[in-house]
């Protein structure tokens, strides 16, 4: 068992600076008005720093930093571009411990996620599309003999990013890597409930970045979110977050005539067929462990399997185990790397969650564990944290139907394979599901009958670089994590060229 | 020169769920409180309830007419306010009210702060649902049994 120092004792391995600036144009830059917000750690509610109040004065000068970055990073070429994410990523990796350690401080979840998940794979992410932006290709199409059509990429130019409070560095990542490796300028908005990880981040890999290129304007989304989204300076707006704020992004954006990605959350049915037990063994096993999946970030995952059906053969028994298996999630404090899971991210967010938990008792659910908020005394009373909870119900209910975003997991149960489809397909999302068979004919078409973006067979919770990560329904617009983002970050210009001497024979 | 008319909000469109007698959103003291305050500061203000991932669920609080609404969304009830001159319309998306219809929901605050675009959050505070399932003399009064 080891427990990393805090930040701010003596020996950890992060030290937080006592204040943030915005970081414009490659160097630090006080806000306008003058004015910081406190940031407190959800480890133990107190305040470790404080961060610029960012209003439309510092997105305006941000998009005058990226506006004087984008053309000269656009041209430079495409090895140029991956060799300063591959840079970032070595930066990181070398760094690891300290990033993660700043992660888990600033958004609460166990480090043991942290060290193994978001920093690991941020930085595979940045070699992922430094290899990919080396290895897009444009195309040509041969019209006719004396006619072809070219087809090259190019940046966008100054692009928007907001990012959601969940995986505060990671998701960035997965936003920034493929905007840069397309060669566009970013301003990006961190969530403010995590505002500070990131510039941790920064100082790490700020000098492998030319000036202007990344630019980071925190504060809140109605002060310096809404004027970086709803700005006709930006050629396209990337957000992850809620269906409310999603589409009120999409009314900005329309104003503006840009493209928008959206990743708006989704409510995933993780799917347990009978012969998943059909023998007591290693596959078993990870189908239990697939069961208490809910709990990794604390529920704070848009595709957080908090839907469980499982299959009337098997449901006593697997529920019963699953249940154990879910006890088993120790809690405690996330700087050590015994802790399973942390605290939520913020007082609102355990708010929310403890009201959920309350309208699933009202709507006549059962509690099979948890169910409460839990003290795990000492500094971490003043800490957000959670039992992990496992409610028993009908689809129908505001718990199947509704994206908790905390450890809650609600179950039930399904007859055949049909109502199986039906119960998973009954929600307004569609970003993720899970399927559980030893028979690859059921897993198969049920992960096609699904209508979600991301069908994980027995498996759950993966996220390597090149698997496409995405909405159907109201979970969003896009792919991420895969090398069609670019897509998204990049305009197609057709070049159609004749190479015939002779006229038209128009006129 | 043609008079243009000013009669085409889409709020118009928004369709209202029926039921006079019992509302299906209401306030808590301390909501009302800040939406005054926050009144002062932003103007006559709307409800718009989120879903989905991260703030999903929250309230999200906005200038009237900030967020733009249509035929996808049903006008819940108008929140009257006291000191306020007009009541606060809140509303959801119809698909995402097919799911919640049951549940009569109090708008209340809490400390914290929540990302989005809704205008309580710079003052160190998020307005949350609380929810309690209607009776069923409250179903039928409101056509819904």
């Amino acid at each position: 068992m080891a427990k990393y120092a805090a930040p701010g004792e003596t020996d950890s391995v992060v030290s937080f600076k006592p204040r943030y600036d915005h970081f414009i144009g490659g160097e630090y830059v006080a806000p306008a008005k003058g004015r910081y917000f406190e940031n407190p750690t959800p480890v133990t509610g107190r305040t470790f720093t404080e961060v610029a109040r960012g209003t439309a004065e510092d997105v305006e000068k941000a998009l005058d930093a990226a506006e004087g970055a984008a053309a000269a990073w656009g041209r430079t070429s495409v090895a140029e571009r991956a060799g300063v994410l591959n840079r970032m990523a070595d930066r990181i990796e070398a760094n690891l411990e300290k990033i993660a350690i700043a992660e888990s401080w600033e958004n609460g979840k166990a480090c043991r996620e942290t060290l193994a998940a978001d920093i690991p794979l941020a930085i595979d992410h940045l070699r992922y599309f430094a290899g990919a932006i080396r290895a897009q290709e444009g195309s040509l199409s041969q019209i006719d003999e004396d006619t072809v059509a070219y087809h090259f990429h190019e940046p966008l130019g100054v692009v928007g990013q907001i990012i959601p409070w969940n995986f505060p560095i990671l998701m960035a990542v997965w936003k920034l890597a493929p905007a840069l490796a397309a060669g566009n300028a970013v301003v990006l908005k961190p969530a403010e409930q995590t505002p500070a990880s990131i510039h941790v981040l920064l100082e790490t890999i700020a000098d492998l970045l030319p000036a202007g290129v990344v630019n980071v304007v925190n504060g809140f989304g109605v002060e310096a979110g809404k004027p970086l989204a709803s700005s006709n300076r930006i050629k396209k707006i990337a957000f992850t977050g809620e269906t409310t704020t999603g589409r009120l992004i999409m009314q900005y954006a329309s104003e503006n005539l840009i493209p928008v990605t959206l990743e708006l959350g989704g409510k995933s049915p993780n799917i347990f067929f009978d012969d998943v037990f059909a023998q007591q063994d290693a596959f078993a096993d990870k189908a239990l462990e697939g069961f208490a999946m809910f709990a990794l970030n604390q529920g704070e995952v848009c595709t957080c399997p908090s839907r469980a059906l499982v299959q009337g053969g098997i449901y006593d028994d697997f529920v019963q185990q699953g249940v154990k298996r879910a006890e088993q999630v120790t809690m405690g404090h996330p700087l050590d790397t015994e802790t399973m899971m942390g605290a939520q991210a913020s007082n609102d967010q355990l708010e929310k969650i403890l009201s959920y938990i309350d309208v699933g008792r009202q709507e006549g659910a059962k509690v099979l564990t948890g169910g409460e908020r839990a003290d795990l005394g000492g500094e971490l009373s003043g800490g957000y944290y959670v039992q992990p909870t496992v409610f028993e119900g009908q689809n129908s209910m505001r718990i199947f139907q509704e994206e908790i975003f905390g450890p809650v997991l609600s179950v039930t149960r399904f007859s055949d394979y049909t109502d199986a489809m039906a119960i998973a397909n009954d929600t307004l999302y569609g970003l993720g599901a899970g399927v559980w068979s030893r028979d690859t004919n059921t897993a198969y078409r049920a992960g096609r009958d699904i209508q979600a973006g991301r069908v994980w067979v027995n498996n759950y919770h993966q996220y390597p670089a090149h698997a496409a990560f995405g909405g159907y329904k109201q979970s969003g617009i896009g792919r991420e994590n895969h090398k069609m983002m670019l897509d998204h970050y990049q305009q197609t210009k057709n070049m159609l060229v004749s190479y015939s001497p002779n006229a038209m024979g128009f006129f | 020169m043609t008079e243009i008319s000013a009669g085409t909000d889409v709020t118009e469109q928004v369709p209202e769920v029926p039921g006079p007698g019992t509302s299906r959103v209401a306030l808590s003291p301390q909501a009302a409180e800040l939406l005054v305050r926050l009144t002062e500061l932003h103007g006559p203000l709307m409800f718009h309830q989120s879903g989905g991932c991260c703030d999903g669920s929250a309230p999200m609080c906005y200038p009237d007419g900030d967020f733009k609404l249509g035929g996808a969304d049903v006008h819940l009830g108008d929140l009257s306010v006291e000191g306020l001159e007009t009541p606060i319309g809140f509303h959801m998306s119809a698909s995402q009210y097919e799911y919640w219809k049951h549940t009569h929901l109090t708008v209340d605050v809490v400390k914290g702060r929540g990302s989005g675009f809704s205008v309580e959050a710079p003052e160190g505070v998020r307005f949350i649902i609380r929810s309690r399932l209607f009776t069923d003399d409250e179903m039928r009064e409101l056509g819904d049994l």
